[in-house]
């Protein structure tokens, strides 16, 4: 890949903080939080209704009825209101194509190969996740708000909607805990998502044609205010 | 998700990163992706649509899928020696609802029964006073209104109808309202349904005394009536001239509460 040949974030001697890119925006931090909050409620109120030791444990079923309910009907709403951002939709729209490279990060993922990996802002296994979970959120809310309101809908539509709400809770589970068990395992990552930059190696690492995407966008100095002249 | 067209797909120039500056389409905003990112097929879009077919296939197959489920694995749950199988969906077996955060222990030397309201004889009974009265056991489905159902499961106690007798009935009265030593949980049953054969104030279960779990030392057993009606650790019956309705009725469920003709469910009868 061509590297121009000036300042371009690349760590150098002399310079006295690591370069950091932009990654989420303000208002995607915002959505992703109030939609992490508010999923991490759903499952823990599901836990205590489903579960019998944990029923056993915490009892206040009306209560818990409640926030489920609550928190699972207002769930789409962050992403929503976040369409008003221009970064997000950016966002989405890269998460929803996917290139031939997103084809080859999933052949060498799936080989357990670290490398032969490219991807975008987004890896292939990250646009499987949220365009799988966005879908599970749509079917989630439907399902449960024909258990909610039983008498909309005819006797056969709910215990169908019972069946696929309770396995597609299970799966829904299964597939945050990998969410956030790879997050675990990132701290890089996680600080993207909770100060909005990302170190610029750990791009070039993970997401290497979003870095070189970046560093051809953004000139050097909104990286690297010139203080006092100083440049190697 | 929301899609954009305005990039289209382009088979041709995906070569993996050989996009230069601007591409061909030339620069797109500050914000906007470039280089490979939001170019290619829109495989997010069809993976949402996807999963919303599913659902709604899922809506369609599930009451067939769910009857084979129960007599499959969700029968071999019930025999589990682990456990595991309770943390499936519909895992077999009772499931604990509780209203509160905690429901007290009662024993022999605790626990007691009352009768009142319109009633000549006000009555409290002691476990040992409910033991010495005649004992009914009766083998029924139980039949959660959540759907979970547990089959041939035998209760066994006093017919309620025998301590309603025994208080003497006003002519005034048309309904009987149940309190719980839980200190929240209430039911009620009109004086006709009180009155059925197959209702009981159970003292023991799968032929075993009824533990605190399961709603012990006493619960009500309404046994042709979906299991909300069937209230645990029941600590007061009162007889009274109306329904007052219980405490998931005033939450929307049904006061009526008959197994597969009520709460919009169609479940088999359990009795």
């Amino acid at each position: 890949m061509p590297r121009p040949a000036d300042r371009t974030g690349e760590p150098t001697a002399g310079d006295t903080a690591p370069a950091r890119i932009p990654r989420f925006t303000r208002a995607e931090r915002q959505v992703h939080r109030a939609t992490a909050t508010l999923l991490t409620l759903c499952i823990l109120t599901a836990a205590c209704l489903y579960l019998p030791f944990l029923a056993e444990l915490v009892g206040r079923r009306a209560l818990l009825v409640t926030v489920h309910e609550w928190s699972g009907i207002l769930l789409p709403v962050p992403l929503l209101l976040g369409l008003a951002s221009r970064a997000l939709r950016a966002d989405l729209t890269r998460l929803n194509r996917y290139g031939p490279h997103d084809r080859r990060w999933l052949h060498s993922t799936l080989r357990r190969r670290r490398t032969g990996r490219p991807s975008g802002k987004f890896n292939a296994g990250q646009k499987l996740y949220a365009a799988w979970l966005a879908g599970a959120v749509l079917v989630m809310t439907a399902t449960g708000l024909l258990m909610w309101f039983t008498h909309l809908a005819p006797v056969i539509w709910r215990t169908g909607a019972t069946f696929v709400h309770d396995w597609l809770a299970l799966a829904v589970i299964i597939a945050v805990a990998g969410h956030v068990w790879m997050a675990f395992g990132d701290p890089e990552a996680r600080r993207g998502m909770r100060t909005g930059s990302v170190d610029a190696q750990w791009a070039r690492r993970e997401h290497p044609l979003w870095a070189a995407e970046a560093r051809q966008d953004r000139p050097p100095e909104t990286h690297h205010p010139p203080t006092g002249g100083a440049g190697p | 998700m929301t899609t954009d067209d305005a990039y289209p797909p382009r088979a041709a120039d995906q070569g993996g990163g050989e996009d230069g500056p601007g591409g061909v389409d030339g620069p797109r905003g500050v914000d906007g992706p470039r280089g490979v990112d939001g170019r290619g097929t829109p495989v997010g879009r069809r993976l949402v649509l996807g999963m919303l077919a599913a659902g709604a296939a899922g809506i369609a197959a599930g009451p067939v899928l769910q009857r084979a489920y129960d007599s499959t694995l969700g029968a071999a749950a019930q025999n589990d020696p682990t456990g595991l199988s309770g943390l499936l969906p519909a895992g077999g077996g009772f499931r604990y609802y509780s209203v509160t955060g905690s429901v007290p222990h009662k024993n022999e030397r605790t626990y007691r029964l009352t009768v009142d309201g319109l009633v000549r004889r006000p009555t409290s009974y002691r476990l040992t006073d409910l033991r010495r009265l005649p004992q009914t056991r009766i083998v029924h489905d139980v039949q959660c209104v959540t759907g979970w159902r547990v089959p041939g499961t035998p209760f066994e106690g006093v017919r309620l109808a025998t301590l309603l007798d025994a208080a003497g009935v006003s002519p005034r009265a048309k309904a009987v309202r149940f309190t719980c030593f839980d200190g929240a949980y209430s039911e009620s049953l009109t004086l006709a349904q009180a009155r059925r054969r197959d209702v009981l104030v159970a003292l023991r279960m799968q032929d075993k005394p009824l533990g605190h779990d399961h709603g012990g030392p006493v619960r009500l057993y309404v046994a042709p009536m979906y299991f909300y009606k069937s209230a645990k650790w029941l600590s007061g019956i009162t007889v009274t001239d109306r329904v007052e309705p219980g405490f998931w009725e005033n939450r929307g469920y049904d006061v009526d509460a008959w197994v597969g003709r009520s709460n919009g469910r169609d479940d088999a009868p359990t009795s």
